[in-house]
């Protein structure tokens, strides 16, 4: 492409954020902070996912694109086709195709390999902002890994709700270390993080900043010894390709509020079709509560 | 003078292949990459190093080049347009041929730890010296690598950087057109 550098980034901007990438792999978990450029598109879009994977990306690498498990959402379209005509990359839809697989709190069905990186688009990247909104305090309970105002909030979640109430972006811990915010993915995604074969990198655009877990990294989702963590999911079988492990999307159908249940990861649905497995098609019949 | 040696070919792309390289060498800590194929640095530069410093340096970056590389200073400067320092403790990446004194240099703070420096350590091989058994993340199971050139007590030296974990330095070690990194989080033992 004409009147781009490669990747559109310009070569001292990839510079800084490969730095960023280098440290916040070497920390697991550990915020890195970034001079976030301005991108084509607006801050919560994936500007800090985009940039990472403009600084990682090269002329041989696969991009997959994800938003909330879909392949064929705006967001995920916009952005493959960014970086195809920035970066001439090939794309693809399919997971075991990808080298590099940008993702907006999914994480693809399809168990990752050691040579894929999974790059995480994050909002708000600091696990306890909404316990302490000041930046200069959260910082300083990294450093001391202060984190006990987390498990009273997931102790007051029990305490007043019988369970942990959190459902997604659920608050982990890095190699025994860091608390991370593991982005918008479901809590259903926690567990595939821990001990991944892939690298795993997060870009905060908006909040400026990078970290990573590493391939084969400690991630435990936190719990208590009487309340384990559980990975919950709409008690449903997918209505297209009658997956019953995978994680659902409910759609509703009608005007009357019938719902159908289909596989959130399309990729993972579509090759299931492909092998045979049919779902019913069908809304579900009643509302589970 | 050492200007007159060219750095890469193609800026962009091999840039982005180094960086790549010593991404998944300090994500997969002992697994060894090539990086700088086909560069040729003054010596003695070797072009693994060299690779590092024309990816990752730049003007937000000071470098300091061990006694060893005082003919390369003016190439790196030209090429990498970086600041060369003279001391070690204000260093973001240091180039040396023999393992600095750790405790001497920048290892960031508690709450910044990532202003820890990056040791680019040139070593003669990369295998065929004594054997280290490495733990940490990035590797499912311990693994052992046996990289010439580092100090005899260097799996004391590495205890005392790892132990004030997550301050640190990150090691990479460079060896021809080839390299392997030991970030801070890696705990390091004699067998």
């Amino acid at each position: 492409m004409i009147g781009y550098n490669f990747a559109y980034l310009d070569e001292q901007t990839k510079r800084m954020i490969r730095r960023a990438l280098l440290k916040a792999v070497a920390i697991p978990g550990h915020q890195v902070p970034f001079g976030s450029r301005e991108m084509p598109l607006p801050y919560g879009w994936g500007t800090g996912g985009i940039q990472i994977t403009a600084a990682i990306l090269g002329q041989t690498d696969t991009l997959k694109v994800i938003d909330q498990g879909a392949d064929d959402t705006t967001n995920a379209v916009s952005i493959r086709r960014f970086f195809a005509k920035t970066a001439g990359v090939a794309t693809t839809t399919r997971t075991p195709e990808a080298t590099v697989i940008q993702t907006r709190h999914r994480i693809p069905e399809t168990k990752l390999r050691e040579d894929q990186i999974i790059v995480y688009q994050v909002p708000q990247p600091e696990p306890l902002s909404k316990l302490e909104p000041r930046r200069a305090e959260t910082k300083r309970m990294h450093a001391l890994a202060e984190y006990g105002p987390m498990h009273v909030k997931l102790y007051e979640d029990i305490t007043r709700f019988g369970q942990i109430s959190i459902s997604y972006d659920y608050p982990v811990m890095v190699n025994h270390r860091y608390l991370m915010a593991p982005s918008p993915i479901p809590a259903f995604d926690n567990p595939k993080m821990h001990m991944m074969p892939a690298l795993q990198l997060f870009g905060a655009g908006r909040e400026k900043r990078i970290y990573a877990v590493p391939p084969y990294t400690s991630v435990q989702s936190l719990d208590f010894e009487d309340h384990p963590f559980r990975a919950v999911r709409a008690p449903h079988t997918c209505a297209l390709c009658n997956a019953r492990d995978s994680y659902l999307d409910e759609v509703v159908v009608d005007d009357t509020g019938r719902r159908m249940f289909v596989c959130s990861d399309t990729d993972h649905c579509e090759t299931r079709r492909e092998a045979g497995h049919e779902g019913t098609g069908e809304p579900v019949a009643q509302a589970a509560e | 003078m050492s200007i007159d040696l060219p750095g890469f070919a193609d800026p962009v792309a091999d840039a982005q292949s180094a960086f790549r390289a010593v991404l998944d060498a300090l994500a997969r800590p002992g697994q060894i990459r090539a990086a700088g194929t086909g560069l040729t640095p003054p010596a003695p530069l070797n072009p693994a190093a060299a690779a590092m410093l024309l990816t990752l340096a730049d003007a937000d970056t000071t470098v300091y080049l061990g006694p060893a590389f005082a003919d390369a200073a003016d190439w790196v400067r030209f090429h990498c347009g970086t600041q060369v320092t003279d001391s070690p403790a204000d260093a973001t990446f240091i180039l040396a041929d023999a393992l600095p004194n750790l405790t001497a240099l920048p290892n960031g703070t508690d709450e910044e730890p990532q202003s820890g420096a990056t040791i680019l350590l040139q070593i003669p091989a990369l295998t065929g010296g004594p054997a280290r058994i490495i733990h940490g993340p990035g590797l499912a199971t311990p693994t052992t690598l046996s990289p010439q050139g580092l100090p005899p007590d260097f799996a004391a030296q590495w205890a005392t950087n790892h132990a004030q974990f997550p301050r640190g330095i990150d090691l990479i070690l460079c060896a021809g057109d080839h390299l392997l990194a030991l970030p801070r989080s890696l705990s390091i033992r004699e067998p």
